[in-house]
């Protein structure tokens, strides 16, 4: 069967490219000589920073967190140590060796815009990078791409787009699938079927050219194409190696998104073992393969591991946490310039946020800001329409090597 | 037949039901907007396709003995992987009730004559959303929508939340079974062993406020609707001790699998929501916020806004909205009431199609127009999972969103095309694409389509281009 890689060349051979270049302004994936990969982790349902980063020289840690506290570094299941005062969850020790190598950078106490407790309008403001949950239907990483006048592409890595990488610039997404390939034939009359329709005939020639940068990448790669179409943890391993070879790709995208749910720890949570230890294992081991994929694109790339709000500090009647506000977030990656950016607010009830919440003293746009300045080389002035009335979140500097 | 008879009957059957089957749009032609509200007169009737279903009481009663005997056994055994057993333990019990009730669910959608009344079925499963991916929900999800939901869609609201919120999918799913009232008996009797708030926080118990926010959020007032985190607080007091009887440990009483109002952990007293002071009166006390809930203006308003995202547009008119919400006001929370407005506004009945069909509508208005129904419940479940909405797998009691942004990623296309590739050779040239577009469509099939069906190289492309057209694409 004809892949749609072989039909994009002979198409460009025959000159249908030409025509497929014109219905495509804009599109393109020549990157800006200045621009660096960045990819966004979005973890869905308020990720417990204190379980995946935990201060463990807080005094009031371990009361606070009882049965789920994480032990201190040293024991055994004890939390993997960053400074001294904070450490890792014990699950991730491939991210931990990421610390060692001086690329990670642990931002705790961070917070969006947002103030409230509800999943779903925290997840909003995180991605449309404002105050309010509603009145922007475009995120802030598709007005970054916008900023860069088209030299730098994004892409989803699912079937659909998140609202962070939705809005005027064109953006793919991709996702393994186990069905055939498309005849090429068949492709060119849905052109044609859709000649009146721009919102699919756009969705149309994004998914053609995605599928096909996607298949060159696992092209003679047996291996990863049978993983990336199975189940589970190696699927989602086999699509960040892909994710990280496209992104490596001259003529790939540099902006790549990808959400992942199931963080909403309000039950049986666990400490160093159980339920948050068990998505984290995965965590780090999709993140490392982003890492394998990259290869040597990974030393100027950065990732940002995010989550809508922080959970309670402490523990609730059902040995879980509820809904809170100051989170931890990561930045990762071969670029980063690792350390520990937390002005820690303290635990005790009395400097909690609404006496139950870690207070949140670090603005996260700020990071997600100085992450745009140093990957994509936006012009600082540019900001102002990428976070628009954001300006006291000052964007962090030094977040990369320069 | 007119004109506007005829693409009035293709909305009806299209926009407002869950896709024409052949032969539909011809009967339902003489009076659409009377075919769709007749599907909601008369009592409730179990459907065939559901006869046989294990209850939702059976499945968790089952459940909870096999997770005993294994961990019984396991403590006997003292060894292996404990977290991977239960996990795998709850998976092997429960999965072959889950595909039975998507299945049966599956069929249903394909075969049903009252699709207006399956879709909104869909619509308030989905607005009190459970998720698989809680493993328990693969025994109840499809619990919830059967003994909750079906009996309800056509009566007042306030009976069809109660139905919900004190069923053992919802209690169990937001974690209610487990949230204990700081004052309650059980509390005070903990605290005198030292148990409560101790040094040895295993054994902490408390309030959960999980259920409570989500009712407040998503299920009634809406996220707008004007509430605080004292209120969030102050209900989940209010409702302590609506849990499920059977499971494990010392709030097991009751008979297993049903729901259970637990007296010895409700907080007592009086509590405060929305500014309203309520007495206690146990579990009557939860029922008197839920009835106040459900007369809220905020909830009329939160509930004609999704009524008319999901039938007529992603931002539905304010005019539509106040409309809907009057209807729902003044009939005080008649659902039908609810449902004549939307049949009867104008508005509605646009040709312009303006809803991008979800995974879901695609893969049963495909199947129902070609009248295909894969005998294997494999085969018919994989369109779902393969194109990301896999049944009652929203990920968050959020439920399934419901706008275009949220389905029409350029990857979500292609997956569309690739499965309509396999569906349109699997049915082979046994259907003219031609023919299928007049059953399905009408005339909202465009010339322009039409051209390139007629142009196709072979009877199974024309096809897959009439399932990927922009028409069939949408509703």
């Amino acid at each position: 069967m004809a892949t749609r890689r072989a039909f994009l060349n002979a198409g460009l051979r025959l000159g249908v490219g030409a025509t497929l270049a014109a219905a495509l302004p804009g599109v393109s994936f020549a990157a800006a000589p200045g621009a660096r990969p960045l990819i966004v982790v979005i973890l869905r349902g308020a990720l417990d920073g204190l379980g995946v980063a935990p201060p463990y020289g807080d005094p009031d840690y371990g009361n606070a967190r009882g049965a789920i506290a994480i032990a201190r570094p040293g024991g055994a299941k004890g939390a993997l140590d960053l400074d001294g005062f904070f450490g890792l969850h014990p699950a991730l020790p491939l991210l931990h060796a990421r610390h060692r190598a001086g690329e990670l950078i642990v931002v705790h106490a961070t917070a969006s815009g947002y103030r409230e407790r509800s999943h779903f309008d925290g997840q909003n403001v995180l991605e449309n990078g404002g105050d309010k949950p509603s009145g922007t239907a475009s995120g802030w990483l598709n007005r970054a791409l916008g900023a860069t006048n088209g030299a730098v592409t994004g892409l989803a890595l699912g079937q659909n787009v998140p609202l962070v990488l939705r809005g005027p610039v064109p953006v793919g997404s991709w996702a393994p699938s186990s069905l055939p390939d498309v005849e090429p034939e068949l492709l060119e009359r849905l052109r044609d079927l859709y000649s009146n329709d721009a919102p699919l005939a756009a969705r149309l020639d994004e998914g053609t050219r995605i599928d096909a940068l996607a298949e060159g990448e696992m092209a003679g790669d047996g291996d990863t194409m049978r993983r990336a179409k199975g189940r589970g943890i190696e699927r989602l391993k086999a699509i960040a190696e892909t994710a990280g070879r496209m992104l490596a790709s001259p003529d790939g995208p540099r902006v790549a998104v990808f959400d992942a749910g199931g963080w909403d720890t309000h039950a049986g949570e666990g400490g160093a073992e159980g339920q948050l230890a068990g998505r984290l294992g995965g965590l780090d081991k999709v993140l490392d393969a982003l890492r394998t994929g990259l290869g040597s694109e990974w030393s100027r790339t950065a990732v940002l591991v995010c989550t809508e709000f922080g959970r309670t500090v402490e523990v609730n009647g059902t040995r879980g946490t509820d809904h809170g506000t100051g989170a931890a977030a990561f930045v990762v990656g071969g670029a980063v310039r690792g350390r520990v950016i937390a002005d820690w607010p303290g635990l005790a009830t009395r400097h909690r946020y609404e006496g139950r919440d870690l207070k949140p003293t670090t603005d996260l746009r700020s990071i997600a800001k100085g992450l745009l300045l140093a990957q994509l080389a936006l012009p600082e002035r540019a900001l102002a329409e990428v976070f628009p009335g954001t300006e006291s979140a000052r964007p962090t500097r030094d977040l990369v090597r320069g | 037949m007119t004109a506007d008879a005829a693409t009035n009957a293709a909305i009806a059957a299209n926009r407002f039901g869950l896709g024409a089957k052949p032969g539909e749009l011809v009967a339902l032609a003489g009076d659409p907007r009377g075919w769709l509200i007749g599907q909601l007169a008369g009592p409730y009737r179990v459907p065939e396709q559901l006869a046989g279903l294990a209850s939702g009481r059976e499945v968790l009663a089952t459940y909870f003995a096999a997770r005993e005997a294994r961990e019984a056994a396991r403590k006997a055994a003292k060894g292996g992987d404990p977290v991977k057993e239960l996990v795998d333990g709850v998976r092997e019990q429960l999965l072959p009730h889950y595909l039975a009730q998507a299945a049966a669910r599956t069929r249903l959608a394909l075969a049903s004559p009252e699709s207006f009344r399956e879709r909104l079925v869909h619509f308030w499963s989905n607005h009190f959303a459970v998720s698989i991916d809680k493993p328990i929900c693969l025994g109840t999800a499809g619990a919830l929508e059967n003994e909750a939901i079906r009996p309800h869609i056509a009566g007042r609201f306030i009976d069809l939340l109660l139905a919900v919120e004190t069923h053992p999918a919802m209690v169990t799913y937001l974690d209610n079974q487990q949230s204990v009232g700081p004052n309650s008996e059980f509390a005070t009797r903990a605290h005198r062993r030292g148990h409560f708030q101790s040094a040895q926080p295993k054994n902490r118990i408390g309030l959960n406020e999980n259920l409570a926010r989500e009712i407040l959020e998503l299920h009634t007032l809406g996220v707008d609707g004007g509430y605080t985190q004292g209120d969030v607080t102050s209900f989940a007091q209010v409702i302590t001790g609506w849990s499920v009887g059977g499971g494990k440990g010392r709030l097991a009483e009751g008979e297993p699998g049903t729901f259970v109002f637990r007296r010895q952990v409700h907080e007592p007293g009086s509590k405060t929501v929305l500014g309203r002071r309520y007495a206690d009166g146990g579990f009557e006390q939860g029922e008197r916020v839920l009835n106040d809930l459900a007369r809220h203006p905020s909830t009329a308003r939160h509930l004609a806004t999704k009524l008319a995202r999901h039938f007529v547009s992603d931002e539905p008119s304010p005019a539509l909205v106040d409309r809907l919400a009057k209807a729902y006001s003044a009939s005080e929370g008649n659902l039908n009431a609810l449902y004549k407005a939307l049949v009867s506004a104008d508005e509605a009945w646009g040709v312009e199609s303006r809803k991008f069909k979800t995974p879901a509508d695609f893969v049963q208005s495909a199947f129902r127009a070609l009248e295909v129904e894969p005998k294997d419940t494999k085969k018919l479940l994989s369109g779902v999972e393969l194109l990301g909405q896999r049944n009652w797998s929203p990920g968050s009691p959020a439920g399934w969103p419901d706008r275009q942004a949220d389905w029409d990623g350029a990857d979500a296309l292609m997956k569309r095309v690739e499965w309509s590739v396999a569906l349109a050779e699997r049915v082979g040239n046994a259907h003219s694409a031609i023919a299928t577009a007049d059953v399905a469509l009408g005339p909202l099939a465009g010339e322009h389509t039409r051209t390139a069906l007629a142009r196709a190289s072979s009877g199974s492309q024309a096809l897959t281009l009439l399932l990927m057209s922009p028409e069939f694409q949408r509703r």
